[in-house]
């Protein structure tokens, strides 16, 4: 196995295109480091890419946010503008393992190792969050719910990389969050995960929402049919009750040693439905 | 295998070492190095037994690898004491009782030295959630929760 | 009882004993310079790794370690046959160090190599081939006791059941205790509850894997460190596998980073020494967690039916259980303690108790803290709440009324002295917590625990140095604090300053044998030794002192760390103290020490009650845990900040067992869970402050009084919390744990059938 930290996204393409072996990129390495040690993965190869100036900036563009891909979960955290922005995707990132994890851990690391059940992805793809690739055939974008394409898989090509994700500028009057179930209060992988992104317009009917899912299905969902039961409402109870059944109703888990099917659908539209009640608080300035 | 040269600064004092490239921060801490404080309890990042501070950033050394330290600034258990005198944390958690066994207890000391440089005034609830990736079976908490409050405080008043 | 135990504890006041100094061992422990089983290194050291079965239950066909052995830094691969035969007491030990004929649980060992580097040890254990004949599995109890079940052992005979079954099974064998007619008990019953439960297995969780560094010699001479809780059992274990003579075997143990009752057997110990005998360097072996969750013992899954039938006005009319405990893939499951300590806290006319000790493919438990004690707890303290429910009447007055009490005849036989069941209940009742408030999901559960506690083995040497400092060598590993309450015994015995004590755990070539840090004996059975150490220093002290007076020996007294004479027709003196007897031994006959050798009975019973407050989410099923109390009896504390200590840690083992904690199996009898991230023992934010009262009524079998306080504070959670969840939720919960997809479904399900309500 080799070791490189090239300092260029370039440089980082060329080794990862050039390797004829398994590669893999390194970021904050919380899911890499576990996978070589368990023998899961025995790379050739193992870019760093922490070195690229690119990849550890956040940077203000059009009124949203740009997060390079090497940017830990603790540093998106301690950005104020953007902790104020998108409280509901900082708050993911945040929930991720431990402190010592999140002070390595980020969110497009999150995004490639294309878990069902990684925190942060439901927030971004309730965000709209689009991503940039950088590959031997240049820069492409892709929506965040298009990179995973199913456990452990994604679609980036032969010497792709993610060097960073794109938060879109916030309208007045909005607000998201994400909420997931685990048994313990920290420290577990989520057994359910939901976000919600909304705005309101001066009436304060919903105009705009997206509902996301995490570890329901093979892959984060994105579930317009509750998303549809907000836009157009207050918001009240009865649309929050639509929401939550529609995300149950869009759920196709599995049985495993963190959850039943039978939970996993309940607890989808309950979760469903407090975290459009807090991100209805966001946008009203309640919060 | 390629052996790979680090050059980095370990609480304090410049450190060259040698270590293959799968070798974790840990590998290289204990046994490339000698410093056997910071422990292995899992190897996977879920219990913070191998809390170190790595360019002012409370991480894993069992998630890290040996070859990212370069160039970087790695803090220990062993150099959390200023010669024979003990960091307060030190003092309170022996004073208060806060370690049966005592093989959590240098991540513990390092992962709270790291929440109390950035808040000398955290909440139960904060100092809970900051030291829940660093698992203690022996205590059930209490005694470590309170030792790390006292010493807060304590810190604040000698401000 | 051999010693002279005088008890004093009643009507003494103590100086050291009951203070709460700082504890010999906290600096190194603090700054990173204590040394655990991983830490120690030898020049010319090899990585050993271990081989372990894919199968749950596999028959061994052929193992060949050829390629292995031929990869360059492989420097040796064993097998069972580089062990001694085993046909006694050890046959089950080497078995699971090391797998024969046939793999019983995933993860059990089949080979091992050493090698320079770990990654060499690695690829070589992929070359090892081993070729298994797979065989049908079982993993969980009742199925292991069906009549169809795939046998793990062809000569399994129940054992305790006449007349004697013919044909095998799994199940090793049946215990029966109890008195009384339990028919005519429930027939004189207004009230019966009967019912079923399950617990799952729970891992000790100890935070430092096991790890040993051996060293055998071309003369057959062996050293090994490793963390263990008893190092001489594991110097005549590894001895007699290794077909070595014991005295030709030393061990030193680490400093231990938690056992919890896991590190009272082998695992990796012998296969070091057999790796390094056959490579002639040293070998060090460190478990990784995985292997800590699939190969060392956790404790019995287990299911449990339980019977009480009581009166309208409270008084319990018979008691009648039946416990099924699976221990893993060899007999020895902890039903008996579970059995014997079933209805220890009540006093009955009629009980009855039958378990059965039940093989299973899963790795051999191992003790776990008051082992067998919590999992019986849970299911019949979880009755005797139902019943005080039913009847309407406070549960713990309900507990009062029929509490275990002096001369109250045991359900396991003998007839309790003087025990602190009742005091507990009663600050239970007396405590704030009792009355604190309760909101909507929340409720209040109570529950008693007993343990047995244990002596044994003991041999302590107490030197006196000639500056009058005392060195203290003791033979039991030191889990929780233990030195720092040796010292204090020590110091208040001699009537000197705790700082002027120092203890070490001595090396197994040091002193004579010593029982396992185990059955919460240490601060009993060591400090009872050491006590009497003191007293044998001090009988030699006053000896030197009659010389440096030359008055005779029996004419002084010990007092207040002084020699005196003891009257005045002796002479008229003035007071030694330790210190000025001990810079002049070497001229009034040479260096000064006491030694104690016992085999320590009369360790006290001990009794805990608990009481806790949670509140359930009602549409996810998850607990919280809002306050937490812990009160138990210790005889006397001689450090009260490591007897409250040992309250928090195993109230909160509890809380994780009662909640999170369980091992996860699938279909292909595999454990799923293997690591800290889904085997989910607490963390910090997941419990409150761990509030306790100590009791303390003295053990008439220790000088001070002192009962064991380790094990007692893990047997009441799971009930206390079961019975706190069930008011909460307003279901009553039956398995252990009670994670959020349990309680949820019972949620669900009492409102199909019309409405929570247990």
């Amino acid at each position: 196995m080799r070791y490189e930290a090239p300092d260029t996204t370039e440089a980082a393409v060329q080794l990862l295109a050039a390797e004829t072996g398994l590669a893999r990129v390194l970021a904050g390495g919380t899911d890499l480091l576990v996978q070589l040690r368990s023998g899961m993965v025995d790379p050739d190869l193992v870019v760093d890419i922490k070195r690229i100036e690119v990849m550890r900036q956040i940077s203000e563009e059009d009124g949203g946010f740009r997060i390079g891909a090497a940017v830990s979960s603790a540093e998106l955290g301690e950005h104020a503008a953007l902790s104020a922005a998108w409280p509901g995707v900082v708050e993911a990132a945040e929930l991720i393992g431990s402190t010592q994890i999140q002070g390595r851990c980020t969110m497009v690391g999150n995004l490639c190792n294309a878990s069902p059940a990684a925190d942060s992805v439901p927030a971004m793809v309730a965000a709209a969050a689009m991503v940039t690739l950088v590959g031997p055939d240049g820069r492409r974008e892709l929506p965040a719910e298009a990179v995973a394409e199913a456990p452990g898989k994604t679609s980036l090509q032969k010497g792709e990389l993610v060097e960073s994700v794109f938060l879109p500028k916030r309208p007045p009057r909005s607000g998201d969050a994400y909420l997931r179930f685990i048994p313990r209060t920290e420290m577990d992988i989520a057994v359910v995960g939901a976000g919600v992104s909304l705005t309101l317009d001066e009436q304060g009917t919903c105009q705009t929402a997206r509902v996301s899912l995490g570890a329901v299905a093979p892959r984060v969902l994105l579930v317009e049919d509750s998303a549809n039961c907000l836009i157009g409402t207050k918001v009240g109870a009865a649309a929050l009750e639509a929401l939550a059944a529609a995300a149950s109703a869009a759920c196709s888990p599995i049985d495993d040693k963190r959850g039943t099917v039978e939970f996993r659908i309940k607890v989808a539209g309950v979760l469903a439905r407090r975290a459009a009640e807090k991100a209805l608080e966001r946008a009203k300035g309640t919060a | 295998m390629t052996t790979i040269k680090v050059s980095t600064t370990i609480n304090g004092d410049p450190v060259d070492y040698l270590c293959e490239p799968q070798e974790t921060l840990l590998d290289a801490l204990r046994d490339r190095l000698g410093l056997t404080g910071a422990k292995e309890g899992c190897g996977t990042g879920d219990c913070g037994a191998c809390s170190v501070i790595l360019d002012g950033r409370l991480v894993c050394a069992c998630l890290v690898m040996g070859a990212e330290a370069e160039g970087r600034a790695v803090e220990t258990i062993e150099g959390l004491a200023d010669g024979e005198e003990l960091h307060p944390l030190q003092q309170k958690f022996i004073d208060h009782a806060a370690l049966q066994c005592g093989v959590c207890t240098p991540g513990f000391l390092v992962a709270a030295k790291s929440l109390l440089d950035r808040n000398p005034d955290p909440t139960e609830t904060e100092v809970r959630y900051w030291l829940a990736g660093n698992l203690c079976r022996c205590t059930g908490y209490d005694k470590i929760v309170r030792a790390v409050m006292d010493t807060a405080a304590d810190m604040r008043e000698a401000r | 009882m051999p010693l002279d135990a005088r008890l004093d504890a009643q009507d003494r006041s103590f100086k050291v004993v009951g203070t709460r100094p700082s504890r010999p061992d906290g600096i190194d422990k603090v700054t990173g310079r204590a040394r655990f089983g991983a830490d120690m290194s030898a020049p010319g050291m090899l990585v050993g790794k271990v081989l372990r079965s894919p199968h749950p239950h596999a028959r061994i066909r052929s193992i060949d370690a050829s390629a292995a052995e031929a990869l360059p830094g492989v420097k040796a691969v064993v097998t069972q046959a580089d062990f001694a035969t085993q046909d006694g007491d050890l046959h089950d030990t080497l078995i699971n160090v090391m797998a024969g004929d046939k793999a019983l649980y995933e993860g059990h060992a089949v080979a091992a190599v050493a090698a320079t580097t770990t990654a060499i040890a690695q690829k070589a254990l992929k070359l090892i081939e081993v070729d298994y004949e797979v065989l049908p599995h079982v993993t969980d109890v009742d199925a292991a006791m069906a009549p169809d079940a795939p046998l793990l052992h062809d000569d399994m005979v129940t054992q305790g059941v006449e007349p004697a079954p013919s044909k095998p099974s799994n199940v090793a064998q049946r215990h029966e205790f109890g008195h009384g007619d339990v028919e005519a008990g429930f027939a004189q019953a207004e009230v019966i509850v009967e019912r079923a439960f399950k617990t799952e297995a729970a891992h000790q969780g100890y935070i430092e894997p096991h790890a040993c560094l051996a060293s055998v010699g071309p003369d057959g001479q062996g050293e090994l460190w490793c963390c263990t809780q008893g190092h001489y059992m594991v110097r005549n274990t590894c001895a007699e596998l290794l077909g070595m003579d014991i005295s030709k075997l030393r061990v030193t143990a680490s400093e231990i980073g938690g056992g919890f009752g896991g590190k009272t057997t082998v695992f990796v110990e012998p296969v070091a020494l057999a790796l390094s005998r056959k490579a002639g360097h040293p070998v060090k072996i460190v478990m990784t967690r995985s292997e800590v969750f699939r190969a060392t013992g956790p404790t019995s899954s287990s299911s449990i039916w339980v019977k009480v039938g009581a009166t309208k006005d409270g008084r319990i009319t018979a008691g009648q259980a039946e416990l099924r405990y699976q221990g893993g893939a060899f007999a020895g499951s902890p039903v008996e303690f579970g059995a014997m300590s079933a209805f220890a806290c009540y006093d009955l006319e009629h009980i009855n108790v039958v378990g059965y000790d039940v093989v299973a493919n899963r790795p051999k438990q191992a003790a776990y803290r008051a082992p067998g004690a919590p999992m019986s707890a849970f299911a019949i303290e979880s009755v005797i709440s139902e019943v005080a429910d039913k009847i309407g009447m406070d549960p713990v007055d309900f507990r009062l009324k029929n509490a275990a009490k002096e001369g109250t005849e045991s359900a396991y036989g003998p007839t309790y002295g003087r025990i602190g069941l009742i005091e507990t209940l009663e600050a239970a009742k007396a405590h704030p917590n009792y009355q604190a408030p309760l909101g909507p999901n929340q409720g209040r559960g109570v529950a008693c625990g007993f343990w047995f506690n244990f002596g044994g083995q003991t041999c302590v040497n107490l030197n006196i140095n000639v500056d009058g400092t005392v060195a203290l060598a003791l033979g039991t590993p030191d889990i929780g604090g233990s030195r720092a309450s040796m010292c204090q015994m020590a110091a208040e015995e001699l009537g000197i300053a705790y700082d002027n004590v120092r203890a070490i755990v001595a090396d197994t070539s040091s002193l004579g044998y010593n029982d396992i840090t185990e059955g919460s004996r240490t601060t009993f059975s060591s400090g009872l030794a050491t006590i009497e150490a003191a007293r044998d220093a001090i009988t030699r002290l006053c000896e030197r002192a009659a010389i440096m007076w030359g008055i005779p020996a029996d004419a002084v007294v010990w007092e207040n760390g002084h020699a005196k004479p003891a009257g005045p027709n002796a002479g008229d003196f003035e007071p030694l103290s330790l210190a000025e007897i001990a810079k002049v031994s070497g001229s009034t006959g040479g260096p000064i020490a006491g030694h104690c050798e016992v085999n320590a009975e009369g360790a006290g019973v001990s009794f805990a009650t608990h009481l806790v407050d949670v509140e359930v989410d009602p549409e996810t099923g998850a607990t919280e845990v809002l306050r937490y109390l812990v009160v138990q009896d210790a005889g006397k504390a001689i450090h009260p900040s490591y007897v409250e200590g040992q309250y928090q840690g195993g109230a909160v083992q509890g809380i994780g067992w009662a909640l999170n904690e369980e091992y996860i199996y699938g279909e292909d009898g595999r454990l799923q869970n293997p690591g800290f991230l889904d085997y989910r023992i607490p963390v910090a934010s997941d419990v409150p402050m761990i509030d306790t009262v100590i009791v303390e009524i003295p053990n008439p079998g220790h000088p001070y009084g002192v009962r064991g306080v380790g094990e007692t504070s893990i047997v009441p959670p799971l009930a206390a919390i079961a019975n706190a969840v069930s008011h909460a939720a307003g279901v009553r919960m039956t398995q252990v744990p009670m994670s959020p997809p349990r309680i949820l479904k019972a949620i669900d399900e009492a409102k199909a059938n019309g409405g929570p309500g247990a």
